[in-house]
């Protein structure tokens, strides 16, 4: 997996994709900007949600205790996970369990987080996806490229050649007749999926929400294919980041005002569910709860990087950002992708790798996520914040030239006439490097700036001397 | 066994040494300035606007006409084999029965059985103005969650006392201790270039009927 600046130079040349993303992201953008204008509270809701989250986070040891606490009493079983491979395993050992070789899923990030699909797979399970887009995904053979609509990046014409060369290879296939209408569409996956839901003896979720005063877990959807995962299958296995918990089911009148809104720009969702532990005669009669660290406690650790845990996924930021609009998600070599996903990934992982250490870069710090982002996650200071941490823990070789550049431009800018002599420098050298306007490659190590850049050149003439030559001679 | 009893020591050992020395504030003290209630002048007029914002047939019944209207209900929607949860007024049994040749209270129906179903109808437990939402906690005339999950047509009574302004007081109404379905209009999906297109997994028609009585 390439590092953000080169694998988003290579999405940015493909112009369907740019034209897909900024389709979707601007409706959605305006959807999202009329219902929250109706509420004339939101920025009170908001700050409701941020503080309940907060409040959460640092009480989050009595709130899990509490929460199992409340499953256990309702008949389900918690299970705790340090990392994705634990999380794999509980699933994997609880699937085959019950003696069945397939799994039907609710679309998950905490699932597709710890890549438990290719656990399953490993273990001769089949896991399929049961999320319109998250079919259209996988039937493709492809990664999810946005939080709540992972297909963004598909358009009608390539989903239906998806489902037609796809569909009869994993179960009931395409109608000969598909069209590439979005309701046939629709129709010949409520066929495919339909045969599975009623063979399903297992499913498996995440969950938007679990609430420790009483043990509940709230799934928010749109299709009903959660309601079918939910309900029909005789186990339900639902995989839980720890940063899910919210103490009480009040809090959930500020979530569920919060998150339909700023996901899909609906006023509510369609469906919602929410069970606690088991209900005699009615849905599943075995429950298991995952609950998952898998580097959550690193991110808890971190006093300022912690907010990104208030998180709800609503994909707010990514319709936003101007980047993830040109870029899409793949970009971001990352299942959380856009802006939440450049702070929230590095703190998961770790900033070691040279995609996690790339990722907090992946901005222009416009500042849009934050104004849209429900729980008020101020993410570009979180951006910040990441970069001081990936250039600090890399001091040792990076130390030596960028110490010795600062100290230069610390001199060049503390004295007007350095740093007039300086501009006028760059002025000339736009002759050298920007004859088009723009810089194009510079040598190395200049070369990791301009690979992923389009910079200005330098302007012809400093706004010093322009100054002087028409302004120069008023007596102020 | 032994390996997930430490992996929950690990985790939460692991968050009590994140948070150690943080502020702990009390949930208390989180500030709820936010709207407690949402009013609304014509709050059934505005509930029944939100609901038909999704798509959703929404009828107000005459006192008196409600047995009428479902049957009318069930009737437009082409139905031959219909569904009344145990828990229903006897009356919609009676109007029901005389009407169609099928008629399932649910009991042990099975999931092949519910299949054959055409419609549905039930009785709610709260509905939610400002959202349009209808909430079924599958008491006595809701039924499992099955039951108005795969049968195609969902014709759901929820009477006028029942309408909540709003999340928070619809919310305040519910047991969480018990499964509960929201219902904001029928089915439906963004995935494809983000069209709205309705029913996809669940029941492709919403039929409300809101009505003056306890139902």
């Amino acid at each position: 997996m390439p590092a953000f600046p080169q694998a988003a130079k290579q999405e940015l040349a493909n112009s369907q994709l740019r034209h897909n993303l900024a389709n979707a992201t601007s409706t959605i953008r305006h959807k999202r900007a009329e219902v929250v204008g109706e509420l004339d509270d939101w920025a009170q809701l908001r700050e409701a949600g941020a503080a309940i989250k907060s409040h959460t986070l640092s009480n989050l040891d009595t709130y899990l205790e509490r929460f199992e606490e409340a499953v256990t009493a309702a008949g389900g079983t918690v299970h705790w996970a340090r990392d994705a491979a634990e999380a794999n395993r509980i699933v994997v050992d609880l699937v085959r369990a019950t003696g069945e070789r397939e799994v039907v899923k609710v679309k998950s990030m905490a699932t597709q987080e710890i890549e438990l699909n290719e656990a399953l797979q490993d273990a001769g399970i089949d896991a399929w996806e049961t999320d319109l887009a998250e079919l259209i995904v996988q039937l493709g053979h492809d990664t999810p490229s946005h939080i709540l609509v992972p297909a963004i990046h598909r358009n009608r014409a390539e989903i239906r050649e998806i489902f037609q060369q796809e569909m009869g290879k994993v179960g009931t296939p395409a109608p000969a007749d598909l069209t590439d209408e979005p309701a046939r569409l629709a129709e010949a996956a409520r066929r495919h999926l339909r045969e599975k839901f009623l063979r399903a003896k297992v499913a498996v979720s995440g969950a938007n929400f679990a609430v420790a005063e009483t043990g509940s877990l709230v799934v928010v959807e749109s299709e009903g294919n959660g309601r079918m995962c939910l309900t029909l299958p005789e186990t339900l296995i639902s995989v839980v980041g720890i940063e899910k918990l919210v103490p009480r089911w009040q809090d959930l009148e500020v979530f569920l005002q919060l998150l339909p809104r700023s996901s899909t720009g609906e006023r509510m969702n369609p469906y919602t569910s929410t069970w606690t532990g088991v209900t005699p005669g009615d849905g599943p009669q075995s429950f298991h709860v995952v609950l998952l660290d898998n580097g959550r406690t690193n991110a808890l650790a971190d006093e300022i990087g912690r907010q990104a845990l208030r998180c709800i996924r609503c994909s707010a930021c990514l319709n936003v950002c101007p980047v993830y609009e040109r870029t899409g998600g793949h970009a971001y070599g990352s299942v959380y992708p856009g802006p939440i996903g450049a702070v929230l990934t590095p703190q998961l992982r770790g900033t070691t790798s040279e995609v996690d250490k790339a990722l907090p870069y992946a901005s222009s710090l416009c500042g849009a996520c934050y104004d849209v982002c429900p729980v008020a996650i101020n993410i570009p200071d979180l951006l910040v914040h990441l970069r001081t941490r990936v250039v600090e823990e890399h001091r040792g070789w990076q130390s030596k030239p960028m110490d010795a550049l600062m100290s230069m431009a610390s001199w060049v800018l503390g004295d007007s006439r350095r740093l007039a002599a300086a501009q006028k420098v760059a002025s000339l050298s736009r002759r050298v490097i920007g004859r088009k306007g723009t810089i194009g490659r510079l040598p190395p190590p200049l070369s990791r700036w301009t690979d992923a850049r389009d910079a200005p050149a330098p302007a012809e003439e400093t706004f010093r001397t322009w100054w002087e030559r028409n302004r120069g001679s008023d007596s102020r | 066994m032994s390996a997930s009893i430490s992996a929950r020591e690990a985790i939460l050992g692991r968050v009590r040494s994140a948070i150690a020395g943080t502020e702990q504030t009390s949930w208390e003290d989180v500030a709820r300035h936010y709207r407690q209630q949402r009013p609304a002048e014509d709050l059934v007029g505005l509930f029944c606007e939100r609901v038909a914002d999704y798509r959703a047939t929404v009828e107000r019944v005459a006192p008196g006409g409600l047995t009428t209207a479902i049957v009318a209900a069930a009737h437009t929607a082409g139905a031959r084999r219909v569904l009344a949860p145990a828990g229903v007024p006897h009356s919609w049994y009676e109007a029901l029965t005389s009407e169609f040749a099928h008629v399932d209270d649910g009991t042990g129906i099975d999931t092949a059985g519910l299949e054959r179903v055409d419609a549905v109808i039930t009785t709610a437990v709260v509905g939610i103005a400002s959202t349009g939402t209808i909430v079924l906690d599958h008491g006595p005339g809701q039924g499992h969650r099955a039951v108005t999950l795969v049968p195609d047509v969902h014709i759901c009574v929820v009477a006028e006392s029942q309408v909540a302004d709003d999340v928070p007081d619809g919310l305040r109404r519910l047991d969480p201790a018990r499964p509960m379905t929201f219902i904001s209009g029928p089915s439906a999906t963004s995935d494809i270039e983000l069209k709205r297109v309705e029913g996809v997994h669940g029941p492709r028609t919403l039929h409300v009927l809101v009505t003056p009585d306890e139902p």
